[in-house]
């Protein structure tokens, strides 16, 4: 594939894009919040099936009738699968009771039990901090290694391109009012993995051109760089959705949001790696002083495999 | 262009069928199994067992072979819903003495089984079960120490003639004398200064006349360890009774224990087994003499309305159990028999010898939690789980003669508690209540679509990927999608030695694996055809563009690894699950992306000295 492209002329709409997308993110984040999953709220959830087909309305019905006040009824993938939540942490034995209540109610057909989760609420606020906490030292510690690889310049362009995605991200689920659960904190991680991977080959590529080039000014010099890295930075993003979308329509029900997050999490990274991580560089003021007087490390010496 | 060295040609062979025949005995699927066991553990399974065995099941249409392995009996059965029958049909006709355990037998061959080769484990995602993470609650633990202390201490201060007014257990577990006078208090001071080094620094006064034992931190936290330490092990007995195969059951950071229970449907009787707190005291009667705060009253269980008065010294307690056995009385009630360890039963023969024609009170002491409601800084009401004991007397029997180490203990209400007793004594007491903070349960349908939904979407994801790539870079494609399948084999051999678990997010992580394995590949073939382009022959280009990617791809993959790896330190269930396989993943797929493929590109191309095209 052989691109020319003038990225950076359009530097000022990327800007805008990224600008409007992550003030919106924000303002949903903060009016309508994270829809958080019983993971990180507590509670207790109970999937059936029906092998005949769930009467929703005859279940919540029955619940009610029987005093599990709140619980929320909904079908689950299919007709024939119930997902009903309970948001209070008050017993640890809801789940199981919900379960014998409706089968006693259902006599005429074996209502197959395919889960319960119940999570305490101390449980809950842990495992949200504990996420929280994995993400920070994750970053902190990528930043460290970029810099170390790298140059802090590079290292502050690829956190600003990761603090943009995982806010674009979380915004869509916050939008969409898609449960956040523990394997969408998972997936948010390999996000900022995945994303990472993206902008460290755009500034591989940039830091050998600004050393090599003698010809082009910086400007020149990154627009290039992106247009040598285009075609692979599609090629792997079209690879890794290929297998996300087979996990998204066949992987069931508990991967699919796991994969929505990582297939936006794949198409905003593979946008922030070729304009944000750029355009920062440039802000930031990068240029080809910068890389002059340190010895290449990246050059047909090195003899690894 | 360099000539590829012998060495890694070999090396690439070694790990390639290192990982074929380690990956191989996943290929066996398990048979569902019946496991049958004698409860004592010094019992081996035998041809007894055997016997019995085959004429329980000589009934039924089934006549399925008993295999005898050391310990255990183990019949192997075609379907899941002839295992469920047999274990129905054994646990009927089979005596109390053996425990009945479904299970998942392997099918691995000898030959496999020989060098060590296992299939993987699979999560209870996949597989089905319950997972449950139980909270210590140490505090009790605390409060049962303290409640010792001080009734030694009251003894020896009454040996040493040191009168104190009131002596009790705080709420914030120190222990509280009282004096009536300064004297007093500074002779019991000096006195448990000597002899008790477990409190913090001298016992501090709140008043003039009153001393406060607060324990050492040091203390605090041997007890919390010991409690936890002791409620493993009971967990563990416990969990053996259930008759679970390959449970797990483990500390996981201070406080909590997590328990799996692979194949466990009925998951209200499993909490009951393993939440249960339930344990016999024996008390001798209050006499009229008793002094009021050495005697408590409690109810008859089965009949509140009655109430009779125990001392509060205990004889001895539950954990000087040695077995336990349910039965019934002649009258075909329900009983428990009981053997006391060497030191119960001296303890019990000295406490009786003496109190002939006196009762004997035994306590059923039974640890419940309840939620409570408080109001948190807001005003809103936020509930929270609080412990409480019950203790009801199941039976108060006059003394006839001496006891010694066996006896038995009637009143209990019904078989299904006299049994529940025995086991519960059998498997030895908790040290400390605990309560459920975290349930999931996994019914057996919903492991199996698990199964069958990851392992097609990943099939369906690989095979996209291989075809587009085959389609784009041809000869070289052929090299990245064998590098692929590869890798996918190599990963599955790592996980099987390393006895790791696969579950749902662990097939998510490969399939990701998968997905970013290619983008080695695609750096290096894509600056081998820049390299092309610039005019370099085929086979510099070729070397140029292995060696310009490798470091590209060195910072991509290292950055991901650090991620997986904080996700593997940090994350607990699913996070775990799915950085177990990505961090294996990148490591294995940069050695089949880079080296794999370098070798099969150099096989094909590397003889041909004037090479004009590359087919990439």
């Amino acid at each position: 594939m052989n691109f020319n492209i003038d990225f950076l002329a359009w530097k000022k709409l990327a800007l805008i894009t990224s600008g409007v997308l992550i003030l919106v993110s924000l303002t949903s984040l903060i009016v309508k919040e994270l829809n958080y999953g019983l993971d990180f709220t507590g509670g207790t959830l109970v999937e059936l099936s029906y092998p005949n087909g769930a009467e929703i309305n005859q279940i919540r019905e029955t619940l009610r009738s029987s005093g599990f006040e709140g619980a929320q009824v909904a079908n689950f993938g299919t007709n024939q699968e119930v997902l009903i939540k309970l948001p209070g942490t008050i017993s640890d034995s809801l789940g199981s009771d919900i379960v014998s209540v409706l089968k006693q109610a259902n006599l005429n057909q074996e209502i197959d039990l395919r889960r319960i989760e119940y999570v305490g609420p101390q449980i809950g606020s842990e495992l949200r901090d504990d996420g929280g906490t994995a993400m920070l030292i994750a970053l902190a510690f990528m930043m460290l290694y970029i810099a170390f690889r790298f140059q802090s310049m590079f290292a502050g362009a690829a956190v600003i391109a990761l603090i943009h995605d995982v806010i674009i991200v979380l915004g869509i689920f916050s939008l969409l009012e898609i449960d956040f659960d523990l394997t969408v904190l998972a997936a948010l991680l390999a996000v900022i993995g995945y994303s990472l991977n993206d902008t460290i080959v755009v500034s591989d590529r940039i830091r050998e051109n600004l050393r090599a080039d003698e010809d082009n000014d910086t400007y020149q010099v990154i627009n290039n760089s992106l247009n040598q890295t285009l075609g692979r930075t599609l090629i792997t993003s079209l690879t890794t959705l290929l297998v996300l979308f087979s996990l998204y329509f066949l992987g069931g029900e508990i991967i699919k949001n796991f994969a929505l997050a990582l297939i936006f999490g794949v198409i905003i990274g593979t946008y922030s790696s070729i304009y944000i991580a750029a355009n920062a560089l440039i802000i930031m003021g990068v240029s080809k002083d910068h890389f002059k007087v340190e010895e290449p490390e990246n050059s047909d010496t090195n003899s690894l495999p | 262009m360099k000539r590829y060295g012998l060495w890694k040609y070999i090396l690439i062979l070694i790990v390639l069928s290192f990982g074929v025949i380690y990956s191989l005995p996943n290929l066996y699927s398990p048979d569902p199994a019946v496991q049958i066991s004698y409860i004592s553990s010094s019992q081996s399974a035998d041809i007894n067992l055997r016997d019995r065995i085959t004429k329980a099941l000589d009934e039924s249409s089934l006549s399925p072979l008993v295999e005898l392995n050391k310990d255990y009996a183990l019949i192997r059965l075609n379907s899941y819903e002839d295992q469920l029958k047999v274990k129905d049909l054994l646990s009927s006709s089979l005596g109390p003495d053996v425990i009945i355990a479904l299970n998942l037998a392997t099918t691995t061959p000898q030959w496999l089984a020989d060098i060590g080769a296992e299939p993987m484990k699979l999560g209870l995602d996949l597989r089905g079960g319950v997972h449950f993470l139980m909270q210590v609650d140490t505090e009790a633990a605390i409060k049962n120490r303290q409640n010792g202390t001080l009734q030694d201490l009251r003894r020896r201060l009454r040996e040493e003639k040191i009168r104190y007014t009131n002596s009790f257990v705080d709420d914030d577990l120190s222990i509280l004398l009282r004096f009536n006078d300064v004297s007093a208090k500074e002779k019991a001071d000096s006195f448990i200064s000597e002899n008790y080094q477990q409190f913090a620094g001298s016992p501090s006064a709140d008043s003039e006349t009153s001393l406060s034992l607060v324990l050492a931190q040091a203390e605090v936290e041997q007890i919390e360890s010991d409690a936890i330490d002791q409620n493993l092990t009971t967990l563990r007995n416990r969990v053996n009774e259930l008759g679970v195969s390959e449970p797990i059951v483990q500390r996981q950071g201070k406080k909590r224990i997590v328990v799996q229970l692979p194949g466990i449907q009925d998951t209200a009787e499993a909490k009951k087994i393993l939440g249960k707190t339930a344990t016999l005291e024996f008390h001798l009667e209050a006499q009229l003499d008793t002094p009021r705060t050495r005697k408590s009253s409690y109810s008859f269980k089965g009949n509140p309305g009655s109430v009779a008065s125990l001392q509060n010294a205990v004889i001895l307690g539950g954990d000087q159990v040695a077995t336990a056995q349910a039965s019934f009385d002649e009258n075909g009630l329900p009983q428990v028999n009981i053997t006391l360890d060497g030191e119960g039963g001296s303890r019990m023969h000295r406490a009786t010898r003496g109190n002939i024609g006196k009762r004997l009170g035994v306590l059923f002491v039974e640890q419940k939690t309840r939620t409570v409601y408080e109001k948190d800084s807001d005003g809103n009401l936020v509930p929270s789980q609080e412990i409480y004991e019950i203790k009801e007397i199941i039976s108060l029997a006059t003394i006839r003669a001496a006891l010694g180490t066996t006896f038995r203990i009637t009143g209990l209400d019904s078989p299904s508690e006299s049994s529940e007793l025995a086991l519960l004594l059998r498997a030895g007491a908790l040290a400390a209540p605990m309560r459920f903070v975290e349930e999931r349960t996994v019914g057996p349908s919903m492991g199996a679509d698990n199964i069958e939904a990851g392992v097609f979407s990943m099939g369906l994801g690989m095979a996209l990927v291989l075809l587009f790539i085959l389609f784009y870079y041809r000869v070289f494609g052929v090299a990245a999608s064998l590098a692929l399948t590869f890798n996918v084999i190599l990963l599955v051999a790592i996980m099987s030695i390393l006895s790791a678990t696969l579950t749902l997010p662990g097939i998510a992580g490969i399939v990701l694996t998968v997905g970013m394995a290619v983008d080695a590949n695609v750096l290096i073939f894509s600056r081998v055809r820049e390299e092309l382009k610039r005019g370099r022959k085929p086979l510099d280009a070729i070397d140029a563009g292995y060696n310009r990617a490798f470091l590209t791809i060195w910072d991509a993959n290292i950055t991901t690894l650090i991620v997986a790896v904080i996700l593997l330190s940090y994350g607990s269930g699913p996070i775990k699950g799915f950085a177990t396989t990505l961090s294996i993943g990148i490591i294995t797929s940069m050695f089949t992306a880079i080296m794999g493929t370098r070798a099969f590109v150099n096989l094909i191309y590397g003889s041909k000295k004037n090479l004009q095209r590359l087919s990439i």
